[in-house]
């Protein structure tokens, strides 16, 4: 087993990157996420690597698309403004159907915000954000050690898939610290061939890379392949966590940061003698749906809570139908619920039922 | 074009047939970039970034690796590709909507940081794709679908100089004006695009090659009173030469 | 077991390295912790701040509404954090800036004169590790010999004679109690 270290969020996520065999980061600062530019600028020279703070988000996003199409595993990380500007982009880069990972250190909005934790960027980061039909695959840690393992699979699924895919991620989970172990570097003679690459056409046919097509059946055509794709996405790729779902008084959805804070939620409900399940979607998207209205037959309610106005919460109802109840609490600007209030949450919608 | 030049297709050109109007030098432009290809030998390690303009198709049209850029985005695209393989040629091609108005802030970084790159940039002082409004490098008066009385600086401002202005940087290696209008220039225009491509096997940075060229269809003239236009009008406020050589000064201060 | 602490300062007065060597400590001897920071521009000159969990069991929320121990080192952070203590926290004061107490009586009062100290074995700096010997001593929560090797593995890249300072400090800090 590899030696526990102490880490900053945003510096794991980085050296997940590293030892996922990304060696290409385009980036441009921005709160909370600069410590993963700044630890890409130092620790990329050292294995190899290139690293480039280009002049906005717009040209990094390029600089993917461009790095991508030459068959290389490549990243940017950046937070809530940045992630806008890139959109255009990584449109593009659905459309071109191009790997890279986008890690979305999110922060308060709208506008310029501020730079404290937030989820307010989940439909942005789920329903396609940019122009035309196309999805991310996106992935939501909830600790260090899990944002670690979302990076490198990330990367799989990128190529996998040739799909842009984001970690969506929080200022809480980039800026904290915890113990973490790190898997082993792996070695780029393992990473996966890509035969589409514009690597040159020696001895074989130009290779031409473009989301573009003026004739609408022949582009309606390229939407039905990353159709098929998105479907075997859902089909294979739905990942979650349930606990305490035996006989729970009442089910939570929450992601991120918010299902971390649910565990000390469920241990001070447990002492209070209530109950709570927590189904936590681990891909965003593609959401699990499917398990969670199984889930949703078995309660009363399904409690969603998020640090937004309520954006999962319209996949919930998705969902649940009418299975069940499906109150929302949510905090918004960068505040960061506590366990004792989202507890008084709980703890009165469960009274209010029983009362009923 | 005599007829001698046209015969020979060069291998790095594709089967597919061009979709430029005629007499728009887009086409030129083109051929020479691809018997500069030929001759160097360097097909097989080549890749095009295609711009969003009337060459949009361009990526098609040379038998090589390629693909599209968002309008503007082809430096940023092309930085990725090169620092991703230091080893392969990348080239954008960019109109002047292109390059000198939505992707001013990329063009102007890549060339301050002197990417190893090529850009092949064509004036034509309008917007052809979209149907002939102002571009940055419309000149004073000119009549465009935006600007019917012809460009007022008091609203428009003024044309700009891409050249002149990016060879007041440090970081671009080779820069120079040319033109596609008659047989010697057209000799010239080679010589200028094969040197840049040159500066890009030799490792020595950023080369941009600016072509003055015709848009018969938006300016509303025959191919050959298009190419007396561009002579009268854009010559004068676009004059023709090299702007920038770190090759020759660097050679200059070697015999020194 | 489950410790929450905040502890808070102005920027610069070192309470952000005070909490990552707890929670440096805390992982060297097998437990869960977890670390966050206040950050933004307050951190430039304003209070800073930092909330440390060192559990036997793993943490959910690394954020904490009721601290069981609050650590001071001036007035402005003991009026923000004294209240939300458990009820009979400990309060740790750095009694060289902080001259007086909060309202509430249940309180555990802990006074370090900090800063003088810190002046005695002239450098000021050390001032957030006087308090952490003082913090450790009193809570126990981990051993001294953790915190050195924390000391050692932070302080690693600088200077020999920095190391031992900080050691000298810290001992100084758990002498008090
Ligand atoms: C973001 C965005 N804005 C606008 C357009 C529409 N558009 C397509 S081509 C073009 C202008 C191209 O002009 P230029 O670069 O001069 O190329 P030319 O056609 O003259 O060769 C515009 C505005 C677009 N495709 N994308
Ligand atoms: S519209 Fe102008 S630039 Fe476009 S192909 Fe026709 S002549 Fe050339
Ligand atoms: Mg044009």
């Amino acid at each position: 087993m590899a030696e526990k270290v102490l880490v900053k969020g945003n510096e794991a996520l980085g050296e997940a990157a590293i030892r996922a065999g990304c060696r290409y980061y385009f980036g441009y600062p921005i709160t909370p996420q600069s410590e993963l530019t700044e630890y890409m600028s130092r620790r990329l020279p050292e294995v190899g690597g290139v690293f480039l703070q280009a002049e906005s988000e717009v040209s990094v996003v390029n600089m993917l698309y461009g790095a991508s199409c030459m068959g290389v595993r490549v990243m940017t990380s950046t937070s809530s403004p940045g992630f806008s500007l890139m959109q255009e982009g990584i449109s593009y880069m659905a459309g071109a159907e191009l790997p890279a990972v986008f890690i979305n250190v999110v922060r308060g909005g709208p506008g310029l915000g501020d730079i404290q934790p937030a989820q307010g960027d989940y439909l942005q980061a789920t329903k396609g954000g940019g122009h035309g039909d196309y999805r991310l695959i996106v992935l939501g840690p909830s600790t260090i050690q899990e944002a670690i393992e979302l990076v490198m699979l990330a990367f799989d699924l990128a190529d996998e898939y040739r799909t842009p895919v984001e970690v969506l991620a929080d200022g809480m989970i980039g800026q904290m610290m915890e113990p973490v172990e790190f898997p082993e570097m792996r070695s780029l003679d393992t990473l996966p061939e890509k035969p589409w690459a514009l690597t040159g056409a020696k001895g074989r046919k130009p290779n031409k890379i473009t989301s573009f097509d003026l004739d609408p059946y022949k582009l309606e055509e390229m939407n039905l392949r990353y159709e098929a794709t998105r479907k075997r996405i859902i089909a294979n790729e739905q990942r979650w966590e349930e606990e305490n779902i035996e006989g729970a008084d009442i089910l939570v959805a929450a992601y991120g940061t918010v299902g971390r804070i649910m565990k000390t939620v469920m241990e001070m409900a447990r002492e209070r003698g209530i109950k709570v399940g927590l189904f936590r979607p681990i891909t965003l998207w593609p959401f699990p749906y499917k398990r969670l209205e199984e889930l949703s037959k078995g309660v009363d309610t399904v409690f969603t809570v998020e640090m937004s106005g309520g954006q999962m919460l319209e996949d919930v109802k998705l969902a649940v139908k009418d299975n069940a109840k499906t109150p929302f609490y949510g905090r918004m600007g960068g505040v960061v619920p506590t366990p004792e209030e989202i507890l008084d949450q709980i703890e009165s919608l469960v009274k209010g039922s029983e009362n009923r | 074009m005599n007829a001698k030049v046209v015969m020979k297709r060069p291998d790095s050109l594709s089967k597919i047939d061009f979709t430029y109007c005629p007499g728009c030098h887009h086409g030129i432009v083109h051929r020479l970039i691809a018997e500069v290809i030929d001759e160097l030998g360097i097909r097989e390690k080549t890749v095009i970034v295609a711009p969003v303009g009337c060459s949009v198709f361009a990526y098609t049209f040379f038998e090589i690796d390629g693909t599209v850029a968002s309008h503007g985005r082809a430096p940023a695209v092309a930085t990725g590709m090169k620092r991703a393989r230091p080893d392969r040629i990348i080239f954008t091609y960019q109109g002047d909507g292109d390059l000198a108005a939505i992707g001013t802030t990329e063009i102007v970084h890549a060339a301050n940081r002197g990417e190893n790159i090529t850009v092949i940039f064509i004036n034509n002082a309008v917007y052809g794709m979209t149907g002939g409004q102002m571009a940055p490098t419309t000149l004073i008066g000119q009549r465009t679908t935006t600007t019917i009385h012809g460009r007022d600086p008091k609203a428009a401002g003024y044309p700009i100089r891409i050249c002149e202005m990016l060879s007041q940087l440090e970081g671009p290696t080779y820069i120079e004006r040319v033109a596609v209008d008659t047989p010697q220039h057209v000799m010239k225009a080679k010589k200028a695009i094969k040197k840049a491509f040159e500066n890009q096997i030799n490792g020595l940075g950023f080369s941009l090659i600016e072509v003055l060229s015709t848009c018969p269809t938006n300016w509303g003239l025959p191919p050959v009173e298009a190419i007396k236009w561009l002579q009268e009008n854009m010559m004068k406020f676009y004059p023709l030469g090299v702007y920038k050589d770190k090759t020759r000064e660097e050679a200059k201060e070697g015999i020194v | 077991m489950t410790n929450k602490l905040i502890a808070a300062g102005f920027g610069g007065q070192g309470m952000m390295l005070l909490g990552q060597l707890i929670a440096y400590a805390g992982m060297l001897e097998g437990k869960h912790v977890t670390w966050l920071p206040s950050y933004g521009p307050e951190m430039r000159g304003g209070t800073a701040n930092c909330t440390v969990i060192v559990s036997d069991k793993p943490i959910g929320s690394p954020v904490v509404a009721t601290p069981t121990e609050v650590i001071a080192m001036n007035i402005p952070s003991m009026l923000k954090f004294s209240p939300a203590l458990v009820e009979n926290g400990k309060l740790f004061l750095n009694s060289s800036m902080i001259d007086r107490e909060p309202p509430r009586t249940d309180l555990e009062i802990i006074k370090v004169p900090a800063n003088e100290i810190a002046d005695e074995l002239g450098n000021l700096m050390v001032a957030n590790i006087i308090m952490l010997g003082a913090y450790i001593k009193k809570t126990g929560i981990l051993s001294q010999d953790s915190i050195k090797s924390a000391l050692e593995h932070k302080l690693m890249r600088k200077k020999k004679e920095l190391l031992e300072l900080d050691i000298k400090a810290f001992e100084r800090g758990t002498a008090l109690l």
